[in-house]
């Protein structure tokens, strides 16, 4: 394999904590290493920004919702939709691409890495057979295990040994990362066509509430020693009011350990912020509580949160939150898809239009902003759009430009048509916080790869790790003023380093790399009950066979297997 | 010793019942015996031992009779032909698997293809619907679990998926569902009184044509307005009796087929069916679903999905750019207009299935079929090219109606020296990069 120097860049690592320092970083063999050999080629970095590969913590990017999404919006292909010279396929749509378009643009950004944030567990092999397709970038699925009945029962029960069971029997069958929690018990009772709006909310027939799945589901993943932490998307998405809903779930974490041989420190990942950030109680007298609820994520150091910044576009919202998709039907009476999974989960597409025009629109835009402004810990708080739903993840490079820049933002949050009643609704106006270059590296780099557990060897540059490097045209000492500039640098890598190889040149993709996919397979003790209960209702209930349920290793023909071994918990 | 397979999915219909066992000879060359299959389903393994089966590429010669080729000459002249073709048609999939279908759109959109596939003359007019209006649904299990309303309109199971009301919609036992077909209130819509009808709680005979209306009607009483005396040959009366019993279901699931996709009004009769699904959630859980016919066809419209963003009619032929638009790329239309050059048929008899006119046009055409049996389609090829079957002598990856993937197995070996179509459709791939790098296109 080739060897690189890449000389004299402007280096951003929390990992080793190089805050811009002039450094020399040599790869060989896929790996950063102390020394290349005389051959190496050398990359002359010299006024360019040189961080690791950026991680995407939350997005949703492959299998069936996402796929839905595109079926039924050719409109978004009218947009930026077709193949670039070079050695690229076909690229299609704007708020959901294809597959293709989607592992280019990741890479053209400087992302080595993505999490699909919701797989459906009967759904799986339609989630890996995307991800097989999907080039250049690492991927892992976290499958949703909020709304699942073998969880319901045995967390009723407090069984957590057999919750634990279960768990890692799913992520071995599914391929999967981790355990994601969408609107817990909410979307069980949406297959009655009702919610769970608080965390005490029972749930029809199941007689267990939010809290307690949440609480159970935490207790599972730490029992586990899992990578990642409990992912979470929390109940009441996008209500006015819902900030004290977000409190009372992230105080369910107060006092909980992380238990993990991968440096994870926190035990709750809060994700998409902006949307549970919310004031009022009715859309004329919405508002922030962005700062409200960061105060308190400021000062719980086993949580971590990603912003979902709204990005103000036309784009396709999708989540396992079916009556959240129902409920946003009912508000702009677009298109909606639902679709409700047995024994698991359910899924709404709706798509939305994020307009400046429109006061709400311009608050969710704020407070996403704000979030990230108010984080203490960049460790701890991860940029991300949510994609598709507060806004494509191609429009980060614009994101970046708000957080960086305070003239930036303040030329947008001043020109919208409502500015004086955003501006009273919001804290925005008042912060002069501008993200640093260093930030941005623990926000999109080190940060995330520490809550996902891959802190070992993904998220930064030090001798040892993987060989994924992003470098950027811009001279930190001659940082860019103007917003586009901002957005240029950041959306057309110079180089993208993914495993040691360039798969991106001058914005272009010139390799496909060696796409690996992400999951844990987590060893626990033989458990007969669980065995039995899988068997019943297999046979019972489910309308495929237990032996036709698996994930087979052909759709993740290059697969990083990462082993934890719960036999001793 | 013969030995049994389990776990067996049927490579016939949109059902994709996972549950067949086979008895499978000692040398693992023939499927002895089928069991859980419906008579089609059994069938479609039992062709698997057909005598006078096609073994090797047949290519027509100028007294109109087939001679048998290798497999390397027939790629040959498919390569060539789609190298030399500017706007090929790519019709068919619904059979194969999803791996081959993704080779095949790389060569798609290498050559210039239009990708095209079953839903154009099946469930293509509700996929407008979708684009259109979107889709509340549900799985099948969920259907099992918790239906208690169920409408079959303008689709007949009993005959087209036949084991699709014992395992998912009227019969099984389910989570919430433990009385079965006694819990359930059965509805039938069609023209005629169908062998599902015979099933029904209630029937409903609708003027033929009259799907439209009835389903405003439908809208209409479950909004509480009033209504003609008769609507599509229906009485009011009992529009608004069964519209009452719909609401006091706790969850009901529509499923429709041919009978609204192709009658009268075609698109729009789904459109307004899915509109009233979703007006239905306003007072109870109502989900509709497409009974999806023809096997993988689903899984095709998947892949497309992913790959370009549309779901059938996918025009590669710009090379740079995806188009998809009903009546000018899907593939009648395209034949009846003489718009293509060549025809690759893969995994689907479009000779049994489309307009006379159509097929006229495409004789004219040179044509390759990809098949494993001999077809109307093969009989006005150039070229069939017989391949495994996908589900019986290989796997791959299939969906179901629902769009559930589920990954088919392999029951017993293809007749020796038989290509599947991936094997196939990659070394086609092969020639035709070497045909282009010689400077073919």
């Amino acid at each position: 394999m080739s060897e690189y120097i890449i000389k004299n860049g402007h280096v951003f690592d929390p990992v080793q904590g190089l805050k811009g320092d002039k450094a020399d970083i040599s790869v060989k063999d896929g790996k950063i290493v102390d020394k290349a050999g005389s051959g190496a080629k050398v990359i002359d970095a010299k006024g360019k920004t040189v961080m690791a590969g950026a991680l995407e913590v939350h997005a949703h990017v492959a299998g069936p919702k996402v796929n839905a999404g595109r079926w039924y919006r050719p409109e978004d292909k009218h947009f930026d939709s077709h193949k670039k010279p070079g050695i690229t396929r076909i690229e299609g749509g704007k708020s959901i691409p294809t597959v293709f378009k989607t592992g280019y643009e990741y890479a053209r950004m400087g992302f080595t890495f993505a999490m699909e944030a919701a797989m459906p567990p009967l759904y799986a092999r339609h989630v890996h057979e995307e991800i097989h397709d999907t080039p250049i970038i690492d991927e892992a699925a976290l499958p949703v295990f909020g709304n699942n009945w073998f969880v319901f029962e045995y967390l009723k029960n407090k069984e957590i040994e057999n919750a634990a069971a279960y768990i890692s029997w799913v992520m071995r069958q599914t391929k999967g990362y981790g355990i994601k929690v969408v609107n817990p018990g909410g979307t069980e009772a949406w297959a009655w066509g009702l919610n769970c709006l608080t965390i005490n909310d029972p749930v029809p027939y199941f007689d267990i509430t939010p809290a307690e799945i949440m609480n159970g589901l935490m207790a599972a993943n730490e029992y586990l020693g899992l990578p990642h932490s409990m992912h979470v998307h929390q109940n009441s998405l996008g209500n006015p009011g819902n900030y004290e809903v977000t409190l009372d779930t992230l105080k369910l974490a107060e006092g909980v350990k992380p238990k993990n041989n991968f440096g994870r420190e926190q035990v709750m990942h809060s994700t998409h912020l902006q949307f549970h950030s919310y004031g009022g109680d009715n859309w004329g007298n919405f508002e922030s509580k962005a700062k409200e609820v960061m105060d308190y994520v400021n000062k719980q150091d086993n949580i971590t949160i990603d912003t979902g910044n709204v990005t103000l576009d036309e784009t396709t919202t999708m989540t396992a939150d079916g009556p959240f998709e129902h409920h946003l039907h009912g508000l702009n009476h677009l298109k909606w898809i639902n679709v409700d999974v047995e024994l698991e989960t359910a899924a709404g597409v709706v798509p939305y239009i994020y307009d400046p025009n429109i006061k709400v629109c311009a608050i969710q835009w704020c407070i996403g902003l704000e979030l990230a402004l108010y984080a203490k810990d960049p460790m701890r708080c991860f940029i991300t759009t949510d994609h598709p739903n507060a806004g494509p993840f191609t429009r980060y490079p614009r994101v970046y430009s708000w957080l960086m820049s305070k003239k930036v933002r303040d030329e947008r949050l001043n020109t919208f048509k409502n500015a004086d009643k955003v501006i009273s609704a919001t804290n925005l106006a008042e912060l002069d916080r501008e993200i640093t270059l260093y930030e941005l590296a623990a926000m999109t780099r080190a940060g995330p790869a520490k809550a996902l557990g891959l802190s070992k060897d993904y998220g930064g540059l030090k001798p040892g790790m993987n060989a994924d490097i992003a470098i950027y045209d811009i001279n930190p000492d001659k940082f860019p003023s103007s917003g586009p500039e901002i957005e240029k640098a950041f959306g057309n890598a110079a180089y993208l380093f993914k495993d040691g190889k360039i798969c991106v040149q001058d914005g272009k993709i010139v390799d496909f790399g060696n796409k690996h996919t992400f999951w844990v397979d987590a060893k626990v003790k033989e458990n007969k009950l669980v065995v039995r209960d899988i068997r019943e209702k297999f046979l019972r209930y489910y309308s495929v066979n237990e032996a036709n349920y698996p994930v087979p290793e052909s759709y993740a023909p290059h697969q990083h297997i990462i082993t934890v071994d719960a036999t001793q918990a | 010793m013969p030995k049994v397979v389990t776990d067996i999915i049927c490579p016939f219909c949109g059902t994709l019942c996972d549950d067949i066992e086979c008895t499978v000879s000692d040398d693992n060359k023939t499927i002895l015996s089928v069991k859980n299959a419906c008579a089609i389903g059994a069938e479609k393994f039992n062709h698997q031992k057909l005598p006078g089966r096609v073994t090797r590429p047949r290519m027509r010669q100028a007294d109109g009779s087939f001679k048998e080729v290798s497999y390397d000459e027939a790629i040959d002249w498919t390569a060539k032909m789609l190298v030399a073709s500017k706007k090929t048609l790519m019709y068919g999939w619904a059979s194969t698997s999803c791996q081959a279908m993704s080779i095949g759109h790389e060569i798609a959109e290498k050559v210039g293809g239009i990708v095209d596939n079953c839903a154009t003359v099946c469930h293509g007019s509700s996929l407008i619907a979708i684009e259109d209006v979107g889709v509340p649904s549900c799985t099948l299990g969920e259907v099992k679990n918790r239906a208690d309303r169920v409408i079959f309109w303008g689709c007949n199971p009993a005959h087209a998926h036949p084991r699709h009301m014992s395992r998912y919609s009227i019969f099984p036992r389910g989570f919430f569902t433990v009385k079965g077909h006694k819990g359930r209130k059965i509805y039938v819509v069609d023209c005629r009184y169908t062998d599902t009808a015979k099933c029904a709680d209630t029937f409903i005979q609708v003027q033929q044509g009259y799907d439209y209306e009835l389903l405003n009607a439908f809208r209409t009483a479950a909004r509480g307005e009033s209504l003609p005396d008769t609507v599509g040959g229906v009485p009011k009366e009992k529009i608004y009796e069964v519209v009452a019993e719909l609401k006091e279901g706790r969850f009901g699931i529509i499923f429709f087929g041919m009978g609204l996709t192709h009658t009268m009004g075609r698109n729009h009769n789904i459109d307004i069916a899915i509109n009233l699904t979703r007006d239905m959630n306003d007072f109870t859980k109502f989900s509709i679903m497409a009974m999806r016919g023809h096997w993988n066809v689903t899984g095709s419209g998947q892949v497309l999905g992913w790959q370009y963003g549309f779901p059938y009619a996918v025009d590669l032929s710009r090379r740079d750019q995806a188009r998809h638009q009903t009546g000018e790329t899907t593939s009648v239309d395209l034949l009846v207009r003489n718009e293509v050059e060549a025809c690759f048929y893969i995994a689907t008899d479009p000779g049994a299935h489309f307009p006379v006119d159509a097929m006229i046009s495409s004789s004219k055409k040179p044509t390759v079929t990809v098949d494993p049996h001999i077809n109307c389609t093969t009989e006005i090829s150039d070229i069939h090219i017989p391949v495994a079957m996908v589900g019986v002598e290989t796997g791959g990856c299939a969906y179901r109606m629902d769009n559930v993937p589920i990954e088919t197995r392999k029951v017993v070996d293809a007749p020796e020296g038989m290509l599947t179509d991936e094997e196939l459709l990659t070394r086609i791939n092969k020639r035709v990069d070497e045909l282009m790098a010689a400077g073919g296109a």
